[in-house]
């Protein structure tokens, strides 16, 4: 059996590290010795004789540990087919009175496609959120919650307003609570409480961080409050009229490690400003400079990228996972709907 | 697009509620991709259907019911019932039996009074009465006051500045917080900049019943370029927008000079509504015939017969502004002139939920008031 590098979690993954070891000795079979033959994803094109043509990529009870790269052509393509991905998930755990589906959520301009179309999904009558709790993933300090830049205006803006979740499961963390150590510990209490999230989407900054976890932040941290580095403030400014003095500095972000906790993780990469960081967090090590890479170790992870998102990666890396999109796209389609009573 | 969302008769921050109540929308109601804008305020009507404001009657209140139910179908949700030039007996019959009321199903909502007279010009009195004229005595705001017998529910008054002691009438009742505004009247421009710097901030139905703008002394339409007024202070001017009593180009003219001082009127009179043929203005006859009013027996106009509604589609095809501009001419203007943009013509957090829902043609489908459905078009009913 070979030995794989990194963390065994309970069953064993095809992670970042075996495509890596696979591309560099490109002989078909070799480093699969001793898998579990149900933990694989897009394998069918290396050694697609193997055995694994039969495996049904739906049914998430055999295909356990997952990592994805999804390359689609350009932006609206991958917001749409993070959207139809997301709807699917949702649908298919079949959410009711007693079983909420949870859902972390980003903001930024990457997701905004993404959330259009799962407004669309729901306009149409296909996707309900009556039994989805949300958990975004951040939120400014010392903004007032009714600012236009404030996480809260985005969220309600751009997503709440247009769906029919109750609001009293959409979470977003309080940047004006008087304790904020406390409302972090109690933001972690509830996700605790709600059963831990099935499905973190996030997004990644030019500088590699998930949520406002910036570089050097603890790749086992959790909720907290953080300063900003001053990479994310200048890509801030724009927000607040190109006026550098008036972007917030703190934020309290999930940690790390909260999202690593997710059952599954999908992140979001498009434009060629993030290609960089794509790099590092896929075809690098595991860094806490780059903390999006400790994704790596999680069992289950998708990242969606469009085209200019992949310009730093290898072109084996990129050609590879471009070939395996049949698989991947047979996650998005069919797109499945509430009204068909699913 | 976006929804409007009412509570308790106000309109309601929806994301506060989302956040802070954690709460949704009891009842929602699909306007069909309607234009929802705020409800039309008319501060110059004399009368319609027949009711003539101006007559004195034991019972004024059921007239103005009348009138305030009708105008609902036009799209107006708050009016100023306007009183022309009278004998002091009328003022002080009707004015007691008009107060401030606010708008319902009944109807719509009065602001006050508009007093279109008697201290006028007698050159420029166009159709009001020569022989209720009056200019101001040496104590000229006791006059005021004997005259109309009392200034409760009053909102507006229109004067000539010329008149002699005007100023001193000006500043009183401006310090009563009533609007002043000029009109019927011969005043040159630096009269009319020193009534508006002791306190007017109105023009009677611009270009009509004054003289006309001439390139060396523009007299009162000059003031919408002065840089003589005070500063902060806009004047405003109202333009009755029926195609007759303005043409289109000085429309136009007026509009692109000062756009944002525009208030749609009507200047109703009882005709509204009704068909062709003979009616009562005040104190003198008038002659319908289609859309224009004439003092019986002259070629003098008699006030418009046009409703709110198709003002603001009139102004709107004769300017070419945007939709928002000519519905803001009508609601959001008015309301500033009056001070209540906190209250009303807007669709703000916090004002009160009058407003109506337009086609895309600016026709009026449904009025609501306080939140509540007052009117609906007879396509649209159930």
């Amino acid at each position: 059996m070979r030995r794989i590098r990194g963390t065994r979690r309970g069953l064993l993954r095809a992670g970042v590290y075996i495509r890596v070891l696979r591309l560099r000795a490109p002989r078909a079979g070799r480093g699969r010795a001793g898998l579990l033959g149900a933990g694989r994803s897009g394998c069918s094109r290396v050694g697609g004789a193997r055995g694994f043509t039969g495996l049904n990529f739906l049914s998430w009870k055999l295909c356990v540990t997952i990592m994805r790269l999804v390359i689609l052509d350009n932006y609206d393509l991958a917001s749409e087919w993070a959207a139809k991905y997301i709807c699917n998930r949702i649908i298919q755990f079949r959410p009711g009175q007693d079983r909420y589906f949870t859902l972390g959520l980003p903001t930024g301009s990457t997701p905004l496609g993404c959330y259009k179309k799962l407004i669309e999904y729901h306009k149409n009558g296909d996707l309900s959120f009556k039994y989805v709790k949300t958990f975004n993933m951040d939120e400014y300090v010392g903004l007032p919650r009714n600012h236009p830049e404030s996480y809260h205006s985005y969220m309600w803006n751009n997503f709440f307003k247009h769906i029919d979740i109750d609001p009293n499961n959409a979470h977003i963390l309080d940047g004006n609570a008087t304790d904020l150590q406390a409302e972090c510990d109690a933001f972690e209490k509830k996700i605790k409480e709600a059963g831990g999230i099935d499905l973190f989407v996030g997004g990644i900054g030019p500088d590699g961080h998930i949520a406002f976890n910036e570089p050097g932040s603890s790749l086992v941290s959790r909720t907290r409050l953080k300063t900003l580095a001053m990479d994310t403030i200048l890509a801030n400014a724009k927000y607040f009229d190109g006026d550098l003095s008036k972007v917030p500095t703190m934020a309290l972000t999930v940690g790390v490690g909260t999202v690593m906790d997710a059952r599954e993780v999908m992140i979001l990469i498009t434009g060629a400003h993030k290609a960089f960081a794509l790099y590092k967090a896929i075809e690098e090590g595991v860094n806490h400079m780059w903390t999006v890479s400790a994704f790596q170790q999680h069992p289950r992870t998708i990242f969606v990228c469009d085209e200019d998102a992949t310009l730093e990666l290898r072109v084996k890396t990129v050609k590879y996972f471009k070939g395996l999109m049949h698989v991947h796209n047979k996650l998005v389609d069919p797109l499945y709907s509430m009204k068909e009573g699913n | 697009r976006e929804d409007l969302w009412v509570r308790g008769g106000c309109i309601l921050d929806p994301e506060k509620l989302f956040f802070e109540e954690r709460r949704v929308a009891d009842q929602q109601r699909d306007c069909g991709g309607c234009i929802l804008a705020p409800g039309f305020i008319d501060v110059q009507i004399n009368g319609g259907f027949g009711v003539d404001f101006s007559q004195a009657s034991e019972d004024v209140g059921s007239g103005i019911a009348l009138v305030a139910r009708r105008i609902l179908s036009h799209g107006v949700t708050s009016f100023c019932p306007t009183l022309v030039t009278s004998p002091l007996e009328v003022y002080h019959k009707v004015l007691p039996q008009i107060p401030v009321k606010s708008g319902g199903p009944h109807g719509a909502g009065v602001l006050g009074v508009h007093l279109e007279g008697p201290f006028i010009s007698r050159e420029k009195r166009g159709a009001h009465p020569e022989a209720h004229l009056r200019s101001f005595e040496a104590d000229a705001f006791q006059d005021v006051l004997a005259t109309y017998g009392g200034l409760d529910n009053v909102r507006i008054v229109t004067l000539a500045p010329e008149l002699d002691h005007s100023h001193e009438v000006i500043r009183a009742l401006t310090a009563l917080g009533i609007c002043v505004s000029l009109g019927h009247s011969v005043a040159d421009l630096g009269t009319a900049e020193k009534a508006v710097q002791s306190g007017a901030t109105f023009i009677t139905h611009l270009f009509n019943a004054m003289l006309p703008f001439h390139h060396r002394d523009p007299g009162i339409v000059g003031l919408l370029t002065s840089d003589r007024l005070p500063a902060g202070r806009r004047i405003f001017y109202g333009m009755i927008a029926d195609g007759i009593h303005t043409n289109p180009a000085a429309l136009r003219i007026a509009h692109r000079a000062h756009p944002k001082g525009l208030v749609l009127v009507t200047d109703a009179v009882p005709a509204l509504g009704l068909g062709n043929g003979r009616h009562t203005l005040g104190q003198q006859e008038v002659e319908v015939d289609g859309l224009t009013a004439y003092v019986a027996g002259t070629s003098t106009l008699s006030g418009s017969i046009a409703p709110m509604d198709t003002c603001v589609r009139h102004f709107l095809q004769a300017t070419g502004c945007s939709v928002e501009c000519a519905l803001e001419a009508a609601s959001l203007h008015p309301a500033q002139l009056l001070g209540l943009e906190k209250r009303k013509g807007t669709l703000d957090f916090g004002a009160d939920a009058d407003f109506v829902v337009l086609d895309d043609s600016l026709h009026v489908r449904a009025t609501y008031i306080s939140g509540e459905l007052v009117w609906q078009a007879e396509e649209a009913r159930p």
